[in-house]
């Protein structure tokens, strides 16, 4: 019976699909009906940009028999929304799909959905091909490896030098390191900062504490999944120091990504940002040329580093040329390939040796007033640690227990109200 | 029909009927014909509610009595489970109030609007269709286009609307942390929306009402006001049910206004602490983030009751509100 009802749904989503979305009936794994000399049709599902139509291209026009047809989705959200459906459904996945960190903690404890590239994928491709925590974040708790890793997102700080110098702060490139060392010293200053010009040091409560959280050596839950965030200690004292932070007026309450956030940068209503790699676009097309040169970057972030996206390769159990699926995706992820995926898009490269390469390491920013901003990034690259365990639900909990809460307290919620809101949506999230 | 019945069996002291005459096969098939054809014609529809309505709704109860998350391979069969655990969840009792209030801020005042709206359209206006596509324009105008603006328009930090207040010496509204005041926010884009369009309605129904009854009402002395209540009014009913029921139904599924509404973009939460979340906002996140399937099942069918719960309760009082003043209504 149990059989019947996965049947029936996946015949019910199918159905959905059919009806629905006609758009996209042709999607998922071809078969390789048709030209008959081994002709192999490929396709391949990502979002946003990539960065991979002349790669595409170029690996036709090298592999005669293999043709590659390009799913592009706009926006992160509903890819991913339409992959855990098609999982749900077990058809109509491309044979490569593109999955993104935040979202990768929802399917890496089902291993089964997807095939492990160390067995299926070429044998020349080593883990030491990424860093070492991208690799490992990718990898399931019972050793599949479910995705290659394609970009990633090292954490930096921004700052604005204007600012920081009519608050009469120093903004020498020491003073400006020792200031970003520890969170300590970076509250410090947010509190110099605030007394100075009665304006935020940062733009809201949560974009540090995921910064912070994600320092931990272990994320919202243990190792065998088991809900950390009562008893993990350091997530409350993080939580603590946060919306103390916050309280004493150095949070400008501003949610990221809203369009009060986008005007905040114009307005300058804050004066520092945890900046992952792409964020560097974001802040040039807010801030707007009228901000232009006011804005910095540099290679510090407090308590080492951090990462902040990126995504994977996968290949679904679903497709039906497994084997060349994985080629497919080994070879978009090796390193020369990111580096010119990098070159177009910006997406900064999870490979060790793309990390090397003079293109990245020559390459600057002149909004950040022409910094080097390739090297800054390898050299952050390099701080993150080990990879944070993140449990199914973990990406969830940061966005609807966490987040939203601090949010909350933002708005006026006590932060020991506002602390058990957050646990009591992580109870739901995880039970 | 009745005389057909009545003259079907043979009349009176005729000897038994005789058996049924022998049919041709082509004869057989004009009667199948006759019989069943009608059927055919109006299959389609029913093929395909019943594949997009029927078999949902059907499996949705059915899922509903499983532990099931989106991408499990099997449920646990836990029979009523979800409803009982449903009625424990504080955020569902959330999500019903904030359901109900913006309903109520969003279909109260829009029905008398539209109703005035009508009444005003019914006059002797120039160019009277620039009016009426005048007031229709805002439901035209792409959801998510309407959602983005109004969602800048009541930013707390740099909205508009905030500005406006500040200049009449009036505080701040935190349109977003404050509960009551999101709704209001949320039932002024519905109320947007949608007012023009059930103003449509009505003065389609007006313009039904016969000249002859006002014209009477006129001789016999009454007001404009009068005519209004006493005349335009009870005759409206039929189509003020319609408007009632049709946006019972719409409001109290409300999903893109507060999903658009909220500062953190393409979240589910309805606000920092759920203070604007609706139901469907809730069922959409349960089954497809937090992915417990069989638990948002659950939501639809308790979902599914409401409506048709509070569109009994509307329907019955529209029909009391709009007959007093009736002379007769039967």
């Amino acid at each position: 019976m149990r059989r019947n009802q996965r049947r029936a749904l996946a015949g019910a989503i199918a159905l959905a699909t059919a009806v629905g979305l006609t758009a996209c009936g042709d999607s998922g794994a071809s078969d390789d009906s048709g030209s008959g000399s081994g002709q192999i049709e490929l396709s391949i599902g990502t979002f946003t940009e990539f960065g991979y139509e002349d790669l595409l291209k170029e690996y036709e026009a090298t592999h005669s028999n293999i043709k590659i047809t390009h799913h592009k989705t706009g926006q992160g959200g509903p890819y991913h929304q339409q992959l855990l459906t098609k999982l749900a459904s077990n058809a109509g996945l491309e044979d490569v799909v593109a999955i993104e960190e935040g979202h990768l903690s929802d399917v890496l404890d089902k291993p089964h959905l997807f095939n492990n590239l160390t067995e299926i994928g070429p044998k020349d491709v080593k883990p030491d091909r990424w860093l070492d925590w991208k690799y490992q974040a990718g990898t399931s708790k019972d050793g599949a490896l479910v995705g290659y890793g394609t970009d990633i997102g090292p954490l930096a700080m921004c700052y604005r030098k204007d600012l920081l110098e009519a608050a009469k702060m120093p903004t020498d490139e020491a003073s400006v390191k020792a200031m970003f060392e520890s969170w300590d010293s970076y509250f410090a200053a947010g509190d110099q900062y605030v007394q100075a010009t009665g304006k935020a040091w940062f733009d809201s409560d949560s974009q540090i504490f995921n910064a912070m959280q994600n320092q931990l050596d272990e994320g919202y839950l243990t190792k065998d999944d088991k809900l950390a965030i009562e008893s993990n200690k350091d997530i409350k004292s993080n939580w603590d120091q946060v919306t103390a932070a916050g309280g004493r007026g150095q949070t400008a309450k501003l949610v990221a990504f809203s369009p009060e956030w986008n005007a905040g940068f114009k307005q300058g209503a804050f004066a520092t940002k945890t900046c992952p790699s792409w964020m560097l676009g974001v802040v040039k097309e807010q801030a707007g040329p009228e901000n232009a040169g006011k804005w910095a970057v540099t290679d510090a972030f407090p308590n080492g580093g951090g990462n902040w996206g990126g995504s994977y390769l996968a290949v679904p159990k679903q497709s039906k040329h497994p084997k060349e699926a994985a080629e497919l995706a080994a070879w978009l992820t090796a390193p020369e390939q990111q580096v010119k995926a990098f070159e177009k898009t910006g997406n900064f490269p999870s490979q060790v040796e793309a990390l090397d390469s003079p293109e990245l390491l020559a390459f600057t920013n002149d909004y950040f007033g022409d910094t080097k901003v390739g090297e800054l990034f390898a050299a952050q690259a390099r701080k993150v640690g080990k990879a944070q365990y993140k449990g199914p639900g973990d990406g969830k909990i940061q966005e609807n227990a966490t987040s939203p809460a601090l949010q909350a307290v933002e708005q006026g919620k006590s932060p020991e109200e506002g602390w058990q809101q957050a646990v009591d949506a992580a109870k739901k999230i995880v039970k | 029909m009745t005389t057909v019945t009545r003259r079907a069996p043979h009349q009176g002291v005729a000897p038994a009927p005789p058996g049924p005459p022998k049919l041709t096969f082509r004869q057989r098939l004009s009667v199948a014909d006759v019989k069943w054809s009608p059927y055919l014609y109006i299959a389609p529809f029913f093929v395909v509610f019943g594949v997009v309505g029927l078999f949902p709704l059907l499996y949705t109860s059915y899922l509903s009595l499983f532990d099931r998350d989106l991408l499990d391979l099997e449920g646990t069969f836990i029979g009523l489970g979800n409803y009982t655990e449903l009625l424990r969840d504080s955020q569902f009792w959330t999500a019903l109030t904030n359901t109900l209030s913006i309903f109520v801020l969003s279909t109260g005042p829009q029905i008398v609007v539209a109703v005035g709206l009508a009444a005003l359209l019914n006059t002797r206006l120039r160019a009277p269709t620039g009016w009426r596509v005048g007031i229709l324009l805002p439901y035209v105008v792409s959801l998510v286009a309407v959602g983005i603006i109004f969602a800048n328009l009541f930013g707390p930090n740099y909205g508009l609307v905030n500005s406006v207040l500040e200049i009449f010496g009036i505080d701040r509204i935190d349109w977003q942390g404050n509960r009551f005041f999101s709704h209001l926010a949320i039932a002024t884009m519905v109320n947007w929306r949608w007012t023009g369009y059930n103003a449509l309605i009505v003065l389609a129904a007006m313009k039904a009402i016969p000249k002859e009854i006002h014209e009477a009402a006129l001789i016999d002395g009454a007001s404009a006001a009068r005519r209004f209540f006493s005349v335009t009014l009870p005759l409206l009913r039929p189509t003020l049910i319609f408007v009632v029921v049709t946006s019972t139904i719409g409001g109290l599924q409300i999903f893109t206004e507060p999903k658009l509404f909220d500062a953190m973009p393409g979240s589910n939460n309805g606000g920092s602490s759920n203070q604007f979340q609706t139901i469907t906002l809730y069922m959409y996140q349960t089954a497809f983030e937090t992915q417990h399937l069989g638990y948002a099942s659950a939501i639809a069918w308790v979902l599914f009751l409401v409506i048709i719960v509070i569109a009994i309760v509307n329907f019955l009082l529209t029909r009391r509100l709009a007959s007093t003043g009736a002379e007769d209504d039967r």
